[in-house]
């Protein structure tokens, strides 16, 4: 089962919209106990970190989906979902986020035009099988105002010009997580998503609860 | 390198995909779910759908074709028209919009676009300027028209382009009326204008009449997105050949 956090994210029903499309029938849930049978969980995100972590608050969820990962679930954060897995971020002033990759999250230079909003290419620094059939430089779609800076650089999967580097891709080990939407770009961004499905279903540690 | 955007714009009514000539003159060029998943597998890099109807029914109709479309096209969708709340908005975004676009709804009641970035983002909410020159000395002014260009407000386009910016607007879709239906190229001047005035993108519209007048609106007009119709959707030019005409000039373009 694939599991997509309902969190009144924004963008929810796009990212129901590509794991359908790609014949999975993905559970929304805001369950803890649904997540941890999961094979997969997709956090998705659009809009402020902030106020996803005050809805992950409310349900209860920051200290599960924080378990999740260091059990080695497969889990994949889209935009917000992957900003709220650091340390904290500067949007709003000073928030802290759920802390499970060390970094922060930093306001995009006004050099050029906040948000970055479009298409721009994802250089692939390290071959990842969530890269499977995506050319190098393919172009995603982001939205945002916020960039991620992890400490440890060797999590940059994917990085992206707009005036400075912007990692675009974070993976460590079964955690995968997106600053574009995948869900909005088109075949590749398609790709991704089964990429990081098939690879969550053959080394699921539920393997043994393989229910779609 | 962040690239350009081409946006096939589709005025709905009543279901359908219409666009007339300087804001009259309705003509029907075809299904909204159909096209869409045309302009998707041709490239197009966004859409925009403004819903003409001003009844609850066409409003109804309005998020079924929505929900649809999202089904259908993995690309970011913008919807606009007749959108005066945030529940108005909510329903766009439920649906499958990733933006929602106010023009009239703003200038009537401006707080909207405040209320609407806090609650959704400010990338959810773009501010649609339909602007019209008016006759002055020698630095060209232009005028904010609401009502799909029916009355004029006074108010002038560059200031309200900054004020909706300071309120909370992601991104403006700015419209030239002097151009819009005459296929005779973009408002250059205008477009740059606004969008040097501004920090975030600006989707120039309306003029669109051979790919020159595209590069010209990106380059001169330091737009960050172009917006057309009629030379899409009557087939003058696919997007396809936009796009490759485009980056053989030299624009980023994702082809």
């Amino acid at each position: 089962m694939i599991a997509i956090v309902d969190y009144g994210a924004g963008n929810l029903r796009s990212v129901v919209n590509a794991i359908t499309r790609l014949g999975y029938q993905p559970k929304i849930t805001s369950s803890p106990g649904e997540l941890f049978h999961a094979q997969a969980v997709i956090l998705p995100g659009v809009g402020a970190a902030p106020d996803t972590m005050t809805s992950l608050k409310k349900l209860g969820l920051t200290r599960p989906i924080g378990q999740l990962i260091a059990e080695g679930h497969p889990f994949l954060g889209v935009c917000i979902g992957l900003q709220v897995l650091f340390i904290g971020t500067e949007e709003g002033g000073w928030h802290e986020c759920l802390g499970i990759i060390p970094g922060r999250v930093k306001k995009l230079p006004s050099k050029f035009k906040v948000p970055h909003m479009g298409w721009n290419q994802v250089k692939q620094r390290i071959s990842h099988p969530v890269f499977e059939g995506i050319p190098d430089e393919a172009n995603f779609y982001f939205v945002h105002s916020y960039y991620v800076e992890p400490d440890d650089k060797s999590l940059v999967a994917g990085e992206t010009d707009y005036g400075i580097p912007i990692c675009s891709v974070i993976t460590r080990g079964k955690l995968v997580a997106t600053q574009f939407h995948p869900e909005k770009s088109g075949e590749f961004g398609l790709r991704l998503y089964d990429n990081f499905i098939k690879l969550a279903l053959a080394t699921s540690i539920r393997g043994n609860n393989i229910k779609c | 390198m962040l690239t350009k955007r081409i946006i096939p714009c589709l005025d709905v009514k009543g279901g359908r995909v219409v666009k007339g000539t300087s804001f009259v003159q309705l003509r029907d060029a075809g299904d909204p779910v159909e096209l869409s998943s045309f302009y998707y597998r041709e490239g197009a890099d966004e859409l925009v759908f403004l819903d003409i109807t001003a009844t609850p029914e066409g409003r109804d109709t309005m998020v079924d074709v929505v929900e649809r479309i999202s089904e259908e096209v993995f690309m970011p969708l913008t919807v606009g028209g007749g959108l005066h709340s945030i529940a108005d908005m909510r329903r766009m975004l439920m649906a499958g919009a990733d933006k929602v676009s106010i023009n009239t709804a703003a200038v009537l009641n401006s707080s909207l676009i405040g209320e609407s970035a806090d609650k959704f983002g400010n990338q959810c909410i773009v501010v649609a300027i339909d602007a019209k020159r008016v006759e002055s000395g020698n630095q060209p002014q232009w005028e904010v028209y609401i009502y799909s260009g029916q009355e004029s407000t006074g108010i002038d386009a560059l200031d309200w382009a900054k004020q909706v910016v300071k309120l909370g607007a992601g991104e403006l879709l700015l419209t030239s009326m002097d151009a819009d239906g005459h296929r005779a190229g973009y408002d250059i001047e205008l477009t740059r204008a606004v969008s040097e005035a501004v920090s975030v993108p600006v989707i120039a519209s309306g003029g669109a009449g051979t790919l020159e007048d595209l590069y010209q609106a990106l380059v001169s007009g330091r737009a960050d997105a172009v917006l057309a119709a009629s030379i899409f959707h009557y087939g003058v030019y696919s997007i396809r050949e936009t796009k490759e005409y485009l980056a053989k000039r030299g624009i980023p373009i994702r082809v």
